[in-house]
């Protein structure tokens, strides 16, 4: 029994595949929210790691990046088990759906930072010269010149970084989190059959990553190159 | 001269060790139709780029419309000038790019009231007519609502002349606005500059490459070499009698 819902083990393997489709599916929707949520926190934090480390003073740069060099070059599982356990010690209890999600969020931001500068970087000088020339202010600048120019740049490197942090999501298993994966181990655990559901879940897995790729596709397809576009 | 509008004094520019502006004196009467002219690297559009603030200056000063554009007047002596007296200067000045960069993701009639709207303050509503009406004066009517990849060379650096224009600027800086264009599209851009110099009071500071036309607008010529001012005078002047060696080397080497 699993979010209430139980197994058949009496009819074969079709029929146990059956019965445990509906349990994996609640573990591939709690995958697909810890992937999001991760995703958003990323995309949020990434920017202001952007933005910061591209700070003209150094005060505001070298934090920024040696916070982001610390998430990128230590691994999730460890800042996961920080999260979870460490700060559980000194009192800040974090219910483990979140610590997943924010854990995700943070390391993935770090590399999303670096896309968001090359994004930026990539809108050519003369951009911020005509804004200069035109006197619009540096944040005006950067939020109606630069950025609607740097989005569709980067769609296509966010969209991979969507897809890898839904590869990374069974690692938040280890804080117990009824992800996929999990789930098929639980199952597994308790019927000796572990390739029915593993193998279920890596067909869901190819499924889930393609179809997030396909979307991202659209988006990247549908957006004008120039820069989102300001009539 | 009148009181200039823009004067250079003893002005120099350096990137490391490399003199672009060797103590350029210069100046430039309000109204006046000034063409720069040179061989490339001879400082002529740096001097554009100095005065639209684009460029810092490493020594000398340079005034527009009577007040230091890179300094400022505090506490009885001249400092730095902070961020906010540059932007007041800036007002005083446009500027028609080579490349136009023109903010791609914008129709043509954003393009020319996003600064007016959020700069100048103006409503929605005015930004909208000021853009409008500065880009039937460059014959766009038709253009407005079309995103610059949509629209040839010489249309978009049309728009480019109604989005410097749209901030009423006193001083219209042009850096080879035509370089960039097939030789077709540049008649419909100069006609446009042209009809701007007769029919306004701007004063117009024109780096170009097209000596006929530089001839036919501007009240003065100036021959740049080597970060200084090498000659100037009037079109018919310099163009028929250059009195220097190295003006008429280049005139003979473009014409």
């Amino acid at each position: 029994m699993l979010f209430g819902l139980s197994w058949d083990t009496d009819h074969g393997e079709l029929a146990f595949a059956i019965s445990i489709l509906p349990i994996l599916l609640r573990g591939l929707l709690v995958t697909l929210e810890a992937s999001i949520a991760g995703f958003a926190v990323a995309l949020v934090l990434g920017l202001i790691f952007a933005i910061l480390k591209s700070a003209r003073s150094r005060w505001v740069a070298w934090p920024a990046v040696a916070v982001t060099e610390f998430c990128r070059d230590t691994p999730l599982l460890v800042q996961l088990f920080f999260l979870y356990y460490v700060l559980a010690d000194v009192g800040i209890i974090l219910p483990a759906f979140l610590t997943g999600a924010l854990a995700l969020g943070v390391q993935y931001s770090a590399y999303m930072a670096e896309v968001y500068r090359a994004g930026i970087e990539a809108v050519p000088k003369g951009q911020r010269e005509a804004a200069h020339a035109l006197d619009l202010t540096t944040t005006r600048t950067f939020t109606h010149v630069i950025l609607p120019q740097a989005v569709p740049r980067v769609i296509p490197a966010l969209g991979n970084y969507l897809v890898s942090i839904m590869k990374d999501v069974p690692v938040l298993s280890v804080v117990t989190v009824l992800e996929m994966l999990n789930v098929a181990k639980i199952i597994g655990d308790q019927t000796f059959d572990y390739i029915v559901p593993l193998s279920m879940v890596g067909g869901l897995y190819l499924l889930l990553t393609l179809v997030a790729s396909a979307i991202v596709r659209m988006i990247d397809l549908s957006l004008p190159k120039t820069g989102l576009p300001l009539r | 001269m009148t009181d200039p509008i823009i004067r250079f004094d003893k002005v120099v520019k350096r990137y490391g060790s490399l003199v672009v502006i060797n103590e350029l004196d210069f100046a430039v009467a309000p109204g006046e139709k000034v063409t720069i002219i040179g061989p490339s690297g001879s400082g002529k559009s740096t001097v554009l780029r100095i005065l639209m603030t684009l460029e810092k200056i490493q020594g000398g000063l340079i005034t527009v419309a009577g007040e230091p554009l890179w300094h400022e007047q505090k506490n009885g002596a001249l400092q730095p000038a902070s961020d906010a007296h540059l932007r007041k200067m800036r007002r005083t000045l446009g500027m028609v790019f080579q490349q136009f960069n023109l903010f791609p993701h914008m129709t043509a009639l954003r393009n020319v009231s996003e600064a007016p709207r959020q700069v100048l303050g103006l409503s929605r509503q005015d930004a909208r007519e000021r853009a409008e009406e500065l880009l039937r004066m460059v014959g766009l009517a038709d253009h407005m609502q079309k995103f610059p990849h949509q629209m040839s060379g010489g249309q978009q650096q049309r728009v480019g002349i109604a989005r410097a224009l749209a901030m009423r600027p006193r001083i219209m800086l042009f850096d080879e606005p035509t370089s960039a264009l097939d030789p077709e599209l540049v008649g419909e851009v100069l006609t446009v500059i042209r009809r701007l110099a007769e029919e306004h009071d701007l004063t117009m500071l024109l780096v170009t490459h097209e000596m006929r036309f530089a001839r036919e607008v501007s009240d003065r010529v100036c021959f740049f070499d080597r970060g200084r001012m090498c000659e100037e005078g009037k079109p018919e002047e310099l163009f028929t009698a250059p009195t220097q060696q190295r003006t008429r080397d280049f005139l003979k080497a473009v014409l």
